[in-house]
Protein backbone atom coordinates (compact mmCIF):
# COMPACT_ATOMS: atom_id res chain seq x y z
CA UNK A 1 0.00 0.00 0.00
CA UNK A 2 2.76 1.92 -0.66
CA UNK A 3 0.63 4.52 -2.95
CA UNK A 4 -1.69 5.61 0.49
CA UNK A 5 2.34 7.23 1.40
CA UNK A 6 2.94 8.86 -1.78
CA UNK A 7 3.51 12.73 -1.86
CA UNK A 8 2.99 14.77 -4.70
CA UNK A 9 6.26 14.16 -6.43
CA UNK A 10 5.72 10.51 -6.08
CA UNK A 11 8.38 9.84 -3.59
CA UNK A 12 7.43 7.53 -0.31
CA UNK A 13 6.82 9.05 2.94
CA UNK A 14 9.39 8.38 5.71
CA UNK A 15 6.28 8.73 8.22
CA UNK A 16 4.56 5.41 8.81
CA UNK A 17 1.02 5.53 7.37
CA UNK A 18 -0.38 5.50 11.44
CA UNK A 19 1.68 8.34 12.19
CA UNK A 20 -0.10 10.08 9.42
CA UNK A 21 -3.85 9.08 10.09
CA UNK A 22 -3.42 9.69 13.48
CA UNK A 23 -1.87 13.28 13.13
CA UNK A 24 -1.83 15.09 16.63
CA UNK A 25 -2.33 18.39 14.88
CA UNK A 26 -5.83 19.15 14.41
CA UNK A 27 -5.73 20.52 10.88
CA UNK A 28 -3.91 17.73 9.92
CA UNK A 29 -6.59 15.71 11.57
CA UNK A 30 -9.05 17.33 9.52
CA UNK A 31 -7.74 16.35 6.32
CA UNK A 32 -7.63 12.63 7.38
CA UNK A 33 -11.00 12.28 7.63
CA UNK A 34 -11.95 14.25 4.73
CA UNK A 35 -9.35 11.83 2.87
CA UNK A 36 -10.65 8.70 4.07
CA UNK A 37 -14.23 9.85 3.41
CA UNK A 38 -13.30 10.39 -0.11
CA UNK A 39 -11.62 7.04 -0.57
CA UNK A 40 -14.65 5.74 1.00
CA UNK A 41 -16.79 7.16 -1.51
CA UNK A 42 -14.64 6.55 -4.57
CA UNK A 43 -14.60 3.29 -3.60
CA UNK A 44 -18.48 3.11 -3.62
CA UNK A 45 -18.33 4.80 -7.08
CA UNK A 46 -16.19 1.70 -8.32
CA UNK A 47 -19.11 -0.55 -6.71
CA UNK A 48 -21.68 0.63 -8.75
CA UNK A 49 -19.44 0.42 -11.81
CA UNK A 50 -18.68 -2.75 -10.74
CA UNK A 51 -22.59 -3.55 -10.54
CA UNK A 52 -22.94 -1.82 -13.85
CA UNK A 53 -20.52 -4.04 -15.50
CA UNK A 54 -22.80 -7.74 -13.82
CA UNK A 55 -25.71 -6.27 -15.45
CA UNK A 56 -23.65 -6.12 -18.47
CA UNK A 57 -22.02 -9.11 -18.01
CA UNK A 58 -25.72 -10.97 -17.17
CA UNK A 59 -27.24 -9.23 -20.82
CA UNK A 60 -24.28 -10.45 -22.88
CA UNK A 61 -24.72 -13.93 -21.66
CA UNK A 62 -28.31 -14.18 -21.28
CA UNK A 63 -30.56 -17.15 -23.12
CA UNK A 64 -34.31 -16.33 -23.88
CA UNK A 65 -36.53 -19.29 -22.08
CA UNK A 66 -38.11 -22.10 -24.52
CA UNK A 67 -41.64 -22.39 -23.47
CA UNK A 68 -43.19 -25.14 -23.97
CA UNK A 69 -46.84 -25.24 -26.06
CA UNK A 70 -49.19 -26.22 -24.55
CA UNK A 71 -53.04 -26.85 -25.73
CA UNK A 72 -55.42 -24.41 -23.19
CA UNK A 73 -59.09 -24.61 -24.65
CA UNK A 74 -61.22 -25.75 -27.22
CA UNK A 75 -61.78 -22.55 -29.78
CA UNK A 76 -65.41 -21.57 -29.12
CA UNK A 77 -65.34 -23.58 -25.29
CA UNK A 78 -65.84 -20.00 -23.74
CA UNK A 79 -68.92 -17.76 -24.49
CA UNK A 80 -67.66 -13.84 -25.29
CA UNK A 81 -66.62 -11.86 -22.30
CA UNK A 82 -65.95 -15.23 -20.50
CA UNK A 83 -63.37 -16.52 -18.91
CA UNK A 84 -61.01 -19.43 -18.48
CA UNK A 85 -58.17 -19.85 -16.11
CA UNK A 86 -55.24 -22.45 -16.72
CA UNK A 87 -51.39 -22.82 -15.91
CA UNK A 88 -48.39 -22.25 -18.17
CA UNK A 89 -45.69 -22.52 -18.30
CA UNK A 90 -45.35 -24.27 -15.46
CA UNK A 91 -48.21 -25.31 -13.07
CA UNK A 92 -47.39 -22.86 -10.27
CA UNK A 93 -47.83 -20.13 -12.91
CA UNK A 94 -51.88 -18.60 -13.15
CA UNK A 95 -52.38 -17.38 -16.06
CA UNK A 96 -56.14 -16.07 -17.36
CA UNK A 97 -58.09 -16.14 -20.93
CA UNK A 98 -60.79 -13.94 -21.91
CA UNK A 99 -62.45 -14.25 -25.01
CA UNK A 100 -62.91 -10.37 -26.17
CA UNK A 101 -64.98 -11.20 -29.42
CA UNK A 102 -65.90 -13.76 -31.36
CA UNK A 103 -62.68 -14.56 -33.30
CA UNK A 104 -59.97 -12.79 -30.75
CA UNK A 105 -58.82 -14.17 -27.26
CA UNK A 106 -56.20 -13.19 -24.88
CA UNK A 107 -54.40 -14.20 -22.15
CA UNK A 108 -52.16 -12.91 -19.14
CA UNK A 109 -50.20 -14.09 -16.51
CA UNK A 110 -53.25 -13.81 -13.61
CA UNK A 111 -50.06 -12.36 -11.27
CA UNK A 112 -50.28 -8.80 -10.10
CA UNK A 113 -47.18 -7.18 -10.96
CA UNK A 114 -47.67 -4.65 -8.13
CA UNK A 115 -47.58 -7.46 -4.91
CA UNK A 116 -48.70 -10.87 -6.62
CA UNK A 117 -52.27 -10.87 -5.86
CA UNK A 118 -54.58 -12.62 -8.65
CA UNK A 119 -55.93 -10.62 -11.06
CA UNK A 120 -59.49 -10.97 -11.78
CA UNK A 121 -61.61 -10.07 -15.16
CA UNK A 122 -64.31 -7.17 -14.95
CA UNK A 123 -66.66 -7.20 -17.99
CA UNK A 124 -68.48 -4.25 -16.69
CA UNK A 125 -65.53 -2.79 -17.01
CA UNK A 126 -63.46 -4.08 -19.37
CA UNK A 127 -60.43 -4.64 -17.69
CA UNK A 128 -58.39 -6.89 -15.93
CA UNK A 129 -58.58 -5.74 -11.93
CA UNK A 130 -56.36 -6.60 -8.59
CA UNK A 131 -58.26 -7.10 -5.47
CA UNK A 132 -55.63 -5.87 -3.26
CA UNK A 133 -54.60 -2.41 -4.16
CA UNK A 134 -57.10 -1.50 -6.86
CA UNK A 135 -54.65 -2.15 -10.18
CA UNK A 136 -56.15 -2.14 -12.99
CA UNK A 137 -54.53 -3.32 -16.60
CA UNK A 138 -55.71 -3.23 -19.82
CA UNK A 139 -57.45 -5.89 -21.67
CA UNK A 140 -55.87 -5.19 -24.75
CA UNK A 141 -52.18 -5.01 -23.72
CA UNK A 142 -51.79 -5.78 -20.63
CA UNK A 143 -50.61 -2.40 -19.28
CA UNK A 144 -51.25 -0.61 -16.32
CA UNK A 145 -54.23 1.62 -16.42
CA UNK A 146 -54.76 2.56 -12.60
CA UNK A 147 -52.83 1.59 -8.92
CA UNK A 148 -49.29 0.74 -8.16
CA UNK A 149 -48.33 -1.67 -10.20
CA UNK A 150 -44.87 -0.35 -12.53
CA UNK A 151 -45.20 -2.86 -15.19
CA UNK A 152 -47.48 -4.55 -17.55
CA UNK A 153 -48.98 -8.21 -16.88
CA UNK A 154 -47.02 -10.82 -19.10
CA UNK A 155 -48.69 -11.47 -22.11
CA UNK A 156 -49.18 -15.51 -23.14
CA UNK A 157 -49.07 -15.71 -26.90
CA UNK A 158 -52.02 -17.94 -27.96
CA UNK A 159 -52.25 -19.60 -31.37
CA UNK A 160 -54.86 -21.26 -33.02
CA UNK A 161 -54.46 -24.30 -34.48
CA UNK A 162 -57.13 -26.48 -35.31
CA UNK A 163 -59.89 -26.40 -32.98
CA UNK A 164 -57.28 -25.52 -30.56
CA UNK A 165 -55.94 -22.77 -28.69
CA UNK A 166 -52.03 -23.22 -27.88
CA UNK A 167 -50.07 -21.53 -25.75
CA UNK A 168 -46.53 -20.88 -27.23
CA UNK A 169 -44.39 -17.75 -25.26
CA UNK A 170 -44.74 -15.62 -22.32
CA UNK A 171 -43.86 -11.85 -22.87
CA UNK A 172 -42.98 -8.94 -21.03
CA UNK B 1 -8.83 43.48 -9.33
CA UNK B 2 -5.87 41.18 -7.84
CA UNK B 3 -7.23 37.58 -6.90
CA UNK B 4 -6.59 37.59 -2.90
CA UNK B 5 -4.20 34.97 -1.46
CA UNK B 6 -3.90 35.20 1.80
CA UNK B 7 -5.46 32.48 3.19
CA UNK B 8 -3.33 30.10 4.55
CA UNK B 9 -2.63 26.88 2.15
CA UNK B 10 -4.22 24.49 4.56
CA UNK B 11 -7.65 26.65 4.13
CA UNK B 12 -7.24 26.61 0.57
CA UNK B 13 -6.21 23.42 0.38
CA UNK B 14 -9.64 22.25 2.61
CA UNK B 15 -11.42 24.24 -0.37
CA UNK B 16 -10.47 22.51 -2.60
CA UNK B 17 -10.65 19.00 -1.31
CA UNK B 18 -14.70 20.01 -0.21
CA UNK B 19 -14.96 21.10 -3.98
CA UNK B 20 -13.88 17.64 -5.20
CA UNK B 21 -15.87 15.56 -2.38
CA UNK B 22 -19.22 17.54 -3.64
CA UNK B 23 -18.23 16.47 -6.76
CA UNK B 24 -17.47 12.88 -6.24
CA UNK B 25 -20.84 13.01 -4.52
CA UNK B 26 -23.10 14.43 -7.28
CA UNK B 27 -21.33 11.53 -9.34
CA UNK B 28 -22.27 8.69 -6.85
CA UNK B 29 -26.01 9.48 -6.68
CA UNK B 30 -25.99 9.80 -10.46
CA UNK B 31 -24.00 6.19 -10.59
CA UNK B 32 -26.86 4.85 -7.79
CA UNK B 33 -29.62 5.88 -9.88
CA UNK B 34 -28.09 4.70 -12.87
CA UNK B 35 -27.15 1.21 -11.49
CA UNK B 36 -30.73 1.12 -10.11
CA UNK B 37 -32.58 1.97 -13.74
CA UNK B 38 -30.21 -0.68 -15.49
CA UNK B 39 -30.67 -3.09 -13.23
CA UNK B 40 -34.81 -2.03 -13.11
CA UNK B 41 -34.39 -2.09 -17.44
CA UNK B 42 -32.85 -5.35 -17.06
CA UNK B 43 -35.39 -7.04 -15.20
CA UNK B 44 -38.44 -5.79 -16.90
CA UNK B 45 -36.61 -7.42 -20.15
CA UNK B 46 -34.87 -4.55 -21.95
CA UNK B 47 -31.50 -5.55 -22.28
CA UNK B 48 -30.45 -2.74 -24.62
CA UNK B 49 -29.50 -0.36 -21.96
CA UNK B 50 -26.64 -2.54 -20.10
CA UNK B 51 -23.88 -1.70 -22.11
CA UNK B 52 -24.03 2.58 -22.26
CA UNK B 53 -25.28 2.68 -18.81
CA UNK B 54 -21.52 0.66 -17.71
CA UNK B 55 -19.83 2.84 -20.16
CA UNK B 56 -21.63 6.05 -18.53
CA UNK B 57 -20.70 4.58 -14.63
CA UNK B 58 -17.46 3.65 -16.42
CA UNK B 59 -16.76 6.96 -16.98
CA UNK B 60 -17.89 7.91 -13.64
CA UNK B 61 -15.52 6.04 -11.64
CA UNK B 62 -12.95 7.65 -13.98
CA UNK B 63 -13.79 10.73 -12.79
CA UNK B 64 -14.17 9.76 -9.38
CA UNK B 65 -10.77 8.07 -9.43
CA UNK B 66 -9.35 11.39 -10.77
CA UNK B 67 -11.20 13.80 -8.02
CA UNK B 68 -9.41 11.51 -5.42
CA UNK B 69 -5.77 11.56 -7.07
CA UNK B 70 -6.57 15.22 -7.20
CA UNK B 71 -7.66 15.40 -3.48
CA UNK B 72 -4.39 13.20 -2.45
CA UNK B 73 -2.24 15.51 -4.25
CA UNK B 74 -3.90 19.01 -2.70
CA UNK B 75 -3.49 16.84 0.64
CA UNK B 76 0.44 16.25 0.12
CA UNK B 77 1.24 19.83 -1.27
CA UNK B 78 -0.68 21.66 1.49
CA UNK B 79 0.99 19.28 4.23
CA UNK B 80 4.46 19.71 2.28
CA UNK B 81 3.96 23.17 2.63
CA UNK B 82 3.27 23.42 6.19
CA UNK B 83 6.20 21.40 7.24
CA UNK B 84 8.31 23.68 5.30
CA UNK B 85 6.89 27.10 7.14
Amino acid sequence: MNWLRRGSKGETSSEPLWKEEFSVRTADERYVTRRQLTKFLVLTSLGMFVGNLWILVRSLFYKAPAYPQQNVAQIGEIPVGGVKLFNYPTKDDHCIMIRTAEDEYVSYSQKCTHLSCAVYYSQAENRLECPCHKGFFSIKDGAVLQGPPSRPLPRIVLEARGEQLVAVEVKG
Amino acid sequence: MPISNDRPPQNRGLTAIAGAMSLITVLLIVQIWLLSAALESFLSGNRHSALPAAIFSGVMFLICLGLYAFVDRVDSDVRGSDTGR
